[in-house]
Parts: structure tokens; C-alpha cells; sequence
């Protein structure tokens, strides 16, 4: 009952913001009609982040090719100030074909990045290595890109999960949990008990269960929608931006609490001889970035890890131009999928067990 | 490289989601529920001890009843065996008693009859001394009635009484 409600709540939640939005659905340009499939440049595009939310392609390779996208609102802050369009303004172009003037301003879709193109120029002019040599970065792009708007989808779903959940505690007059509440005690529960105790000890826990509880099931559930296909490829967990952000607030956080005995660990490691204590200090501190920096590339390295080996698995069916290859690509897919299923959940216990070690190292106390 | 590069706008937003994520959720949801959690520990942690307590409660009691119950069962016994000897005792002191009784009795009894008897004895003996002389006088009287009788009589007893 809990999971198809939930199901069916996020479904609602789901068309909501695909009808606010609006389908576009535009005949592209067919510019790229007769190129060969280039699986790098796939899997690359579907691992990154995009402007628009792409949803499928109708008629592929015909004259009547139709993009199903959601569009998105870009944001750029460039030395004329603010300006905002939808995503929709490209065309579905990302090789800087399409050119869209705003607030006396040419923007271009490179591969996902939004270029301004400097005074008087009228195309892109690209170097050896592709990159644009007359055109640059906005200063600031906070545009609602397809990882974006998954991570509200994600918040609102978390909201309705735990809100709810919480809701039902109000309700019953002794506590026993009921609906989604059963569902989600567990959990919090193994968070509080197998990685908040253990590692940061029963006195202190506490003020740092917010925290994990949190980080666990935001990358957890992000995680799982970065493995729903229809949202294709929304891989929010596998982007390093994301990663980056919970790592640093995991190592702001380690930073602000450790106490005197943590840092006399660091610079000045008690128990060893002085010429140690000069050996260990650079290690130490060197460790104290390492830590946050292997949080955010492992998260990272293995979200996208895993859809990489599902993309490339199934690129084999293009590559090789047979639908013979088909059922050993979807076996082997499904087989890999499985196995991701799995790693959502590890890989959420592991950034949360970590940073909670992190923690239960910066508040340690001495022994006597 | 432009895939391990952290993009200025998903941090942005990730850092603005991330923050409300985690005041609106401790706010509204783990504060609530861990409170609830923790409290239905503590709850049940309650329920058990007084549960154990009620038990050794219990336990002493029933301890307490049968130490009662043994000492009362300990005590009938006592008195049971404290009554049985004292009828015991007295029956016996009754039997002791009435033997001293009979014997006292029997003892006197002995002694009236010995009495009895040696009062009978005399009396016979006078009696018997009585009739000797009526009987003597009697016979005299007969013996010395007329003359002939009486030489008779001396001429036997002279004739006993040879004079040597």
C-alpha cells in the first residue's frame, strides 16, 4: 500500500511538472541525419548534465524527427547582468549551431555549456580541441539544468516520504508506527544505531543525526532515480558538482567540530618522538583533505561508473548493427542493473558511515 | 576533464537544496520521529524493568508465602507432636496413679481383713473357752450326781494314781 502510494504520488508529482513545463515537441533540423553512432559521445552526453530534459526521440533519422523534451530555464549572469530564456530557445542543438539572441547577448549550446559569443561575432569559430575560441563562460550559470530540477524532484518525494512518515508518529498517542512510518523507521534506525553510534559514540551522536540522516537519503534516493531510464540519465550522484558539495559540507562540518585532541593529532601527534611528530604533521594534514576529496570521488566514480557500463552495453546493439546482439546486451544490462540497485544503497551507506567516521574522529576524546 | 569538473551551478543549487533539505527535514521530520523512537525505547525500556520488578515482586512473595506455609506447617506439627506426648504423659501419670491407687487400697484392705480376722480368732477362742467350761461344768455335774458315780470316780483316779 505505502509503495504504490508512493508510486502514485510520484507519478502525479511527475506530470505536474512535465504539464507546467509543457512538452515541446519541435521537428529538429535532421543537420545530423547520416552521422554513425558514436557510442563516447552517447554515453558522455547521457552521463552529463543538459540543459533540457530529454525524454525520446520520434522517427529518429527521418525527415519528421521529434524530440520530446522537457525545457528548462537557463540562467546566466554575464557582465550585462542577469538573463534568463528557456532551454527550448536551442532547438535541441549542443554544437553551438543554434544561436539565441537575449539582452543584446548571442548564447550557444556547446556541448551542454552555455557560451556567450564575444562582440560582433556571428558563429562559433572552435580550435584544435573543439573548444570555442570566440566565445566564453558566462560568469555565473545557475540554470535549472535536467540534474537540477531531478534533485527537487527527488527533495519533494523525501519531503512527502518523511513529512508524511512524521506525521503519523503525531498521530498515534503511543508511538507505534503505521503506513509509511513502518517503512521508514527501519532505516533511520540503522542509520542511528549501525553508523551514528558506532563511529561518533552514544554521547555525541546526536547532533549529527540530522545530518547523515539527510545525506543518506538524498544520495540514496538520487542514486535510484539516476537508474529510471525514462528520466534518462538524470545522473545527479554520479555528477562530480554534487559529490563536491556534500564532501565539502562533510569536511566544513568534520572542520568546525574537531576539538583539541583532533587537531593535536594533526599537527602535533602525541606518543611518538619528535622527529615522527615532524613526519606526521604534513601527512596528517595532507589527510585531512584527503578524506572529504576520496568521499567525492568515490560517490562520483561509482554512480557514473555504473552508467557507463549500462550505456555501453547497450550501445553494442548500435555498434554492431544487429538486433542479434540485442538479448546478450539487455541480459547483460539487466544483470548490471541489478547489481546498481544495490550499489544506490551502498554507496549511500558508505559517504554516510564515512563522514559520520570523520565526525566520531574529530570529537574524540583522549584516553587515558 | 569537463566530467570531473564541479559546474558553479549544480554546486549553487545543490548547496541551497541540500541546506533546506536538511532544516526543513530535522525540523519536520527527524526531530519528530527520533523523538517518537527514542521515547517508545524508553517506553518499552520502563514497561520491561517493571515487568522484572513485578516478577521479583512476586517471586518474593510467593518466597515470602512459602516460608509461611512451612512454618505454619513446621508449627502444626509441633503442637500436634506436643499434644500427642502430653497424652501420653497422661495417661501414663493417670495409669501411675491409679496403680498407687489399687495398691493403697489393696494394702489397707490386706491390713482390715489381717484385723478382722485376728478379732475372729479371738473372740472364737473365748467363745470356744466358754463352751469348754459349760460343757466342763456340764459334764461334772453329771459325772458327780449321785455317790456311786463319784466313788467310782475316785477308785479310777486312785487307781491312775498308783502310790509308789
Amino acid at each position: 500500500m505505502t509503495l504504490s502510494s508512493l508510486k502514485r504520488n510520484f507519478l502525479t508529482l511527475f506530470f505536474l511538472i512535465s504539464s507546467l513545463n509543457g512538452f515541446a515537441k519541435e521537428p529538429s533540423q535532421g543537420a545530423n541525419l547520416d552521422k554513425t553512432f558514436d557510442p563516447k559521445e552517447m554515453i558522455l552526453h547521457h552521463v552529463k548534465d543538459a540543459y533540457g530534459m530529454h525524454i525520446a526521440t520520434l522517427n529518429a533519422g527521418k525527415e519528421n524527427e521529434m524530440h520530446i523534451t522537457i525545457p528548462l530555464p537557463v540562467i546566466v549572469y554575464t557582465e550585462k547582468g542577469l538573463t534568463t530564456f528557456s532551454s527550448s530557445a536551442f532547438h535541441h542543438d549542443y554544437h553551438g549551431h543554434e544561436i539565441v539572441e537575449k539582452n543584446d547577448q548571442r548564447f550557444v549550446n556547446v556541448h551542454e555549456k552555455v557560451y556567450v559569443l564575444d562582440d560582433g561575432a556571428k558563429e562559433v569559430v572552435y580550435d584544435e580541441q573543439g573548444h570555442p575560441t570566440n566565445a566564453h563562460r558566462p560568469k555565473f550559470d545557475i540554470s535549472i539544468t535536467r540534474n537540477v530540477l531531478m534533485m527537487w524532484v527527488s527533495i519533494a518525494v523525501l519531503f512527502f516520504i518523511f513529512l508524511s512518515a512524521a506525521r503519523r508518529y503525531k498521530k498515534s498517542d503511543n508511538y507505534v508506527p503505521s503506513g509509511i512510518a513502518s517503512f521508514v523507521e527501519p532505516l533511520i534506525i540503522f542509520v542511528r544505531d549501525e553508523i551514528a553510534r558506532p563511529m561518533i559514540g552514544d554521547h555525541k551522536y546526536k547532533r549529527y543525526m540530522p545530518y547523515l540522516l539527510t545525506i543518506f537519503f538524498f544520495i540514496w534516493i538520487n542514486n535510484i532515480f539516476g537508474l529510471i531510464p525514462i528520466l534518462n540519465g538524470a545522473n545527479l550522484s554520479g555528477n562530480i558538482a554534487f559529490t563536491f558539495t556534500l564532501a565539502v559540507i562533510t569536511f566544513i562540518i568534520t572542520t568546525v567540530s574537531g576539538n583539541k585532541n583532533y587537531w593535536k593529532h594533526i599537527f602535533w601527534m602525541p606518543g611518538v618522538p619528535v622527529p615522527m611528530k615532524l613526519f606526521l604533521m604534513p601527512i596528517e594534514i595532507i589527510g585531512m583533505f584527503v578524506k572529504p576529496i576520496s568521499l567525492m570521488i568515490r560517490l562520483f566514480a561509482n554512480i557514473t561508473a555504473g552508467h557507463v557500463i549500462i550505456l555501453a552495453l547497450m550501445s553494442l546493439i548500435f555498434v554492431f548493427k544487429s538486433i542479434a546482439i540485442a538479448p546478450v546486451s539487455v541480459a547483460f544490462s539487466l544483470f548490471i542493473t541489478i547489481i546498481e540497485v544495490i550499489v544506490t544503497a551502498i554507496q549511500a551507506y558508505i559517504f554516510t558511515i564515512l563522514s559520520a567516521l570523520y565526525f566520531g574522529m574529530a570529537t574524540e576524546e583522549e584516553h587515558h | 576533464m569537463d566530467l570531473i569538473t564541479p559546474e558553479f551551478g549544480l554546486v549553487f543549487w545543490t548547496l541551497i537544496t541540500f541546506l533546506v533539505l536538511v532544516f526543513i527535514l530535522r525540523k519536520f521530520a527527524w526531530k519528530p520521529i527520533l523523538g517518537a523512537v527514542s521515547e517508545r525505547e524508553e517506553g518499552i525500556k520502563d514497561a520491561l524493568a517493571s515487568a522484572e520488578k513485578a516478577r521479583q515482586e512476586m517471586e518474593n512473595l510467593q518466597a515470602d508465602n512459602e516460608r509461611v506455609l512451612k512454618e505454619a506447617r513446621a508449627e502444626r506439627e509441633a503442637m500436634l507432636k506436643e499434644a500427642r506426648e502430653l497424652k501420653n504423659k497422661m495417661i501414663d501419670d493417670a495409669k501411675a496413679e491409679a496403680q498407687q491407687e489399687a495398691n493403697k487400697l489393696v494394702a489397707q484392705a490386706q491390713a482390715a481383713i489381717e484385723a478382722e480376722k485376728k478379732a475372729a480368732v479371738a473372740d472364737l477362742k473365748s467363745q470356744v473357752a466358754e463352751i469348754s467350761i459349760s460343757i466342763a461344768e456340764k459334764v461334772l455335774k453329771d459325772e458327780l450326781s449321785n455317790k456311786s458315780k463319784q466313788e467310782k470316780l475316785v477308785e479310777s483316779m486312785l487307781e491312775d494314781t498308783s502310790l509308789n
